[in-house]
């Protein structure tokens, strides 16, 4: 449902290619640069709620893990709310970014985020969305970034009424989207491009 | 800080401009593509807001890939560049304060990284890699060295043509975007497989950055003139400030 009053087309996308690093996480590359790789860190200090270690691996479909890819992941503070400018509800934890950007490890390709479990996220028309941690892949292969959300399997109770989930018509592929907690305060995100577990990836 | 306040939800993304997931010519595609359908949703501020990225976090040299990484008093080798441009919704109002970051091959077409194996040589003072922030009418520029062209392993014998990748971040997470941009007139443009996944000529156009005579610096740069266009959102409105658009 393209809009009447688009002017212009949005950029194609193309492959971030097999050096995304090279641009985006340059120290991870070796390259010393810019004081250090952006969004390492999402706590710049004291954070409020429940700080947790989001990590997984994403697999192609021969079940290889990719050992090229950037993850980002972007998500609400312990109390739903997003430390941006366009945030309108309310001030986000001024130590929590909730923005990262993983390069994942260089041998295993282990993405790992050191981060806070997000809040329920109220929206302005009165639903709630379900604690929820949004995903943004790319690599060598994918031509355009691939978008999918992790939530949180022991959070059943919100994500029962989530508007998201709740609309999923395949409910077989539902579990696909949840982190489990694989240790205390670790859930564990693996992301499937494809095989029997593909993973429900968005157009949102 | 960019200053940017505007709310409200994304238009949708029109898949058939965008290239498919897989794409035959392009062979790592084929294990890297989702084989269901996406699941389409209309965005909620999950997507409809972003991290703010300051003009403060910039260093003096970020967007000067000739001398960024060279060693004192030395440059980069090649023929040098301006690349200059602005970043525009879909309505074709500016993005300021978007943060563009960019990547990049050497003049010989080698790209410094552990895993390529391109017989080309490093050059010891090019990095190949800056950023920039977009200024409050969505302009942007940097300046660096005319990439090389490189062949890589797909078909038998394909090369890229000349580019540079650009990764953007607006003001949603929905708009975060990966591209590259190419030189007008490269002939190798036509006969790359990565430039093929996209089949109508506008989109490569949309790709293609034009000479501008205009910018160029005499007897030090040319320029290439690349703009970028980011997802729109279908209303806005603006909250906390005084002025519109
Ligand atoms: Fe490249």
């Amino acid at each position: 449902m393209a809009d009447t009053a688009n002017v212009l087309k949005e950029s194609p996308s193309q492959t971030a290619g097999p050096y995304v690093h090279i641009g985006c996480t340059p120290n991870f590359s070796g390259i010393a640069m810019f004081g250090g790789d952006l969004g390492a860190a999402m706590k710049t200090g004291p954070v409020k709620g429940e700080e947790i270690t989001f990590c997984g691996t994403v697999y192609d479909g021969a079940g290889d893990a990719l050992t090229d890819a950037m993850v980002e992941i972007w998500q609400a503070d312990a109390a739903g709310l997003f430390a941006s400018a366009n945030e309108v509800r309310g001030a986000a934890d001024a130590h929590f970014t909730g923005w990262g950007r993983s390069a994942g490890d260089m041998e295993t390709g282990e993405f790992r985020f050191e981060t806070v479990k997000p809040g329920a996220v109220a929206l302005p028309d009165g639903r709630v969305q379900a604690p929820h941690i949004t995903l943004w892949i790319v690599a060598r292969g994918i031509n355009i970034g691939l978008q999918t959300r992790a939530y949180f399997e022991d959070e059943s109770g919100m994500n029962d009424l989530d508007p998201l989930l709740s609309q999923i018509a395949d409910r077989g592929r539902v579990p696909t989207l949840m982190a489990r907690s694989e240790a205390p305060g670790v859930y564990r995100f693996d992301v499937h491009i494809q095989g029997p577990n593909e993973t429900i990836f968005f157009d949102i | 800080m960019s200053g940017a306040q505007e709310t409200g939800p994304f238009d949708t993304r029109d898949r058939d401009w965008q290239p498919p997931g897989f794409a035959p010519e392009y062979k790592s595609t084929a294990l890297r593509s989702p084989k269901h359908a996406l699941l389409r949703f209309p965005t909620t501020l999950s997507e409809e807001t972003s991290p703010v990225f300051g003009h403060g976090m910039l260093g003096e040299l970020d967007n000067d890939l000739i001398v960024n990484f060279a060693a004192e008093g030395e440059m980069a080798i090649g023929p040098r560049l301006v690349v200059h441009g602005r970043v525009l919704d879909e309505m074709g109002r500016p993005v300021p304060g978007a943060l563009l970051e960019f990547w990049q091959a050497n003049a010989g077409g080698r790209y410094r990284h552990k895993k390529e194996s391109y017989l080309a040589p490093l050059d010891p003072n090019f990095g190949g890699c800056g950023r920039t922030i977009t200024g409050e009418d969505g302009a942007y520029e940097f300046r660096t060295i005319q990439p090389g062209p490189y062949p890589w392993p797909n078909g038998p014998n394909d090369w890229r043509p000349a580019h540079i990748h650009f990764s953007v971040f607006g003001h949603g997470f929905a708009q975060r975007l990966i591209t590259q941009m190419y030189f007008e007139g490269d002939p190798l443009i036509p006969l790359c497989p990565i430039v093929g996944v996209l089949k109508s000529a506008a989109a490569v156009d949309a790709m293609t950055a034009t000479l501008d005579k205009a910018r160029t610096l005499p007897m030090d740069s040319l320029a290439y003139k690349f703009d970028i266009v980011l997802r729109g959102r279908r209303q806005t409105y603006f909250e906390n400030r005084s002025e519109g658009l």
